[in-house]
C-alpha cells in the first residue's frame, strides 16, 4: 500500500473530518484533503488524481451514497476505492451501499483499529486483484 | 366594509324612526321600531358567534385529522426527549474519556520532565569534570533506564492522545441527533402557528412571507426532510427495526454479499 496516496475525506462535520485525517496521519497517510459534502467533493475528485475516498453518508447537498453512485458512473473515477464511514446502520442501507459499489463500510462510532483494518483489507483486495 | 356601513345605515334609520315615533307620541309604533333595532343587533351577534363556532370547529377538526400533529405529540416529542437525554449521556462520556486520558498522560509527562531535569543536572556535572567514577556509573545506569522507559511512556502518552482524538466523535453523533430535534421543533412551531391562525381567524404573517425566503425555506426544508428520511445515529431504546448492532454485524452482512 502506497502511504503517499492522495486521500479525500468527506463529512459535513469538521470535527469528524479532523478525527479521520488525524487517524490517517497516525497510520502514515499524510496526503489528505477534505470536503464538506458530495457536491464539493465530486469536482475535487474529477480534477484531483485522488487514490482513495472516505465519505460520510448523511450530508446536506449531495449525500455520500449519491457521491458513490456519481463516482462509479464516471469512467475516470469508476475504479476509485471508496470507504463509507457513517452513523447509518440500517441493513437495507448497507446493502444499497454494497450494490452501489462501496469497498468498505464502517459504522460510527468507530475505533482507530477498525479504520486501519478496513483500509488494509480494501488495499489487500485491490492488490490481489491486480496481481 | 360596505356590508358594515349598510348595517349601520339601517340601524341609524331605525333609530331616527324610533325618536320620530316617540316625539309623535306613538308609543306602540316606537316599541315596534325598538324591537326591530334589537333584532338587527342580535342577528349581528349571532352571525359573529356562528363564524367563531365554525372557525373553532375547523380548528379542532384540523387538529384531530392532522396525523403529523398526532404523531408528533404521541411519538416524536417523547422520542426527542430520549434523544436529547442521549446527547447528555454522550457528551458526558466524551468529557470523562478526555479528562481521564489527560489525567493519565499528565503524570507521565511530569515524571519524564523530572527525570530529564535530574539527568541534565548530572550531565552538566559530568561535562565540567566534577563527577567521580562511582557517580558516573550511577548516571549511566539512570540514562540506560530512562531510554527504555521513555519509549513506553511516549507510547502511553500517544495512546491517550488518540483516545482524546476519538472521544471528539461525540460532536458528530450528537450534532446529527440535535439537528433532528431542531427539525421537529420547527415543525411543531409551524403546526402551532397554523392552529392559532385557524382558531383566531387572523392572518399571521409568518406563513405568508415573501417568495424569496419562502423558496429558500423550501430548499432547506427539502434537505432537512431528506436528512430526516435517513435513520441517523441510533439512540438506545429508540433503535429502529432492521439495524445492525455493531461493526461485526456490518462485516457479516457485507461478507454474505460477497465482500
Amino acid at each position: 500500500m502506497n502511504k503517499d496516496m492522495k486521500i479525500l475525506v468527506v463529512d459535513d462535520f469538521s470535527t469528524m473530518r479532523r478525527i479521520i485525517k488525524n487517524l490517517l496521519r497516525d497510520l502514515g497517510f499524510t496526503n489528505t484533503t477534505d470536503a464538506d459534502d458530495g457536491s464539493t467533493a465530486l469536482p475535487m475528485l474529477q480534477g484531483g488524481n485522488f487514490d482513495f475516498l472516505v465519505t460520510d453518508w448523511n450530508m446536506p447537498g449531495m449525500t455520500g451514497i449519491d457521491l458513490l453512485k456519481a463516482v462509479r458512473a464516471d469512467p475516470n473515477l469508476a475504479s476509485l476505492p471508496v470507504l463509507m464511514v457513517t452513523a447509518e446502520q440500517k441493513r437495507e442501507q448497507i446493502v444499497e451501499a454494497a450494490q452501489a459499489g462501496v469497498n468498505g463500510y464502517i459504522v460510527k462510532p468507530f475505533t482507530a483499529v477498525t479504520l486501519k483494518e478496513k483500509i488494509d483489507k480494501i488495499f489487500e483486495r485491490i492488490e490481489s486483484e491486480n496481481a | 366594509m360596505t356590508n358594515n356601513s349598510d348595517v349601520n345605515n339601517e340601524t341609524l334609520e331605525r333609530a331616527r324612526e324610533y325618536v320620530k315615533q316617540l316625539e309623535l307620541g306613538n308609543s306602540k309604533q316606537a316599541d315596534l321600531v325598538l324591537g326591530e333595532l334589537t333584532e338587527v343587533r342580535e342577528s349581528q351577534l349571532f352571525n359573529e358567534l356562528g363564524r367563531l363556532t365554525r372557525d373553532f370547529h375547523e380548528a379542532i377538526n384540523a387538529f384531530n385529522t392532522d396525523d403529523r400533529m398526532a404523531s408528533m405529540a404521541s411519538d416524536e416529542i417523547p422520542d426527542a426527549r430520549e434523544r436529547l437525554t442521549y446527547v447528555i449521556t454522550k457528551t458526558d462520556a466524551a468529557a470523562h474519556t478526555t479528562l481521564n486520558a489527560v489525567e493519565t498522560a499528565l503524570p507521565i509527562c511530569e515524571s519524564m520532565d523530572k527525570t530529564l531535569a535530574d539527568l541534565n543536572e548530572a550531565w552538566e556535572k559530568f561535562l565540567s569534570k566534577e563527577m567521580g567514577a562511582a557517580e558516573f556509573r550511577k548516571l549511566s545506569a539512570t540514562m540506560h533506564k530512562f531510554f527504555s522507559t521513555s519509549t513506553d511512556d511516549l507510547t502511553a502518552v500517544k495512546a491517550n492522545l488518540t483516545e482524546i482524538l476519538m472521544a471528539q466523535d461525540f460532536q458528530d453523533i450528537t450534532g446529527q441527533i440535535i439537528k433532528r430535534v431542531i427539525t421537529l421543533v420547527s415543525e411543531v412551531e409551524k403546526s402551532l402557528v397554523e392552529l392559532v391562525r385557524l382558531g383566531s381567524g387572523l392572518k399571521l404573517p409568518t406563513l405568508e412571507s415573501d417568495t424569496d425566503t419562502k423558496k429558500e425555506e423550501k430548499e432547506s426544508e427539502k434537505s432537512a426532510k431528506a436528512a430526516m428520511n435517513l435513520e441517523g445515529p441510533q439512540v438506545p431504546g429508540l433503535e429502529s427495526d432492521s439495524i445492525v448492532n455493531s461493526q461485526d454485524d456490518v462485516d457479516d452482512l457485507l461478507s454474505s454479499l460477497g465482500f
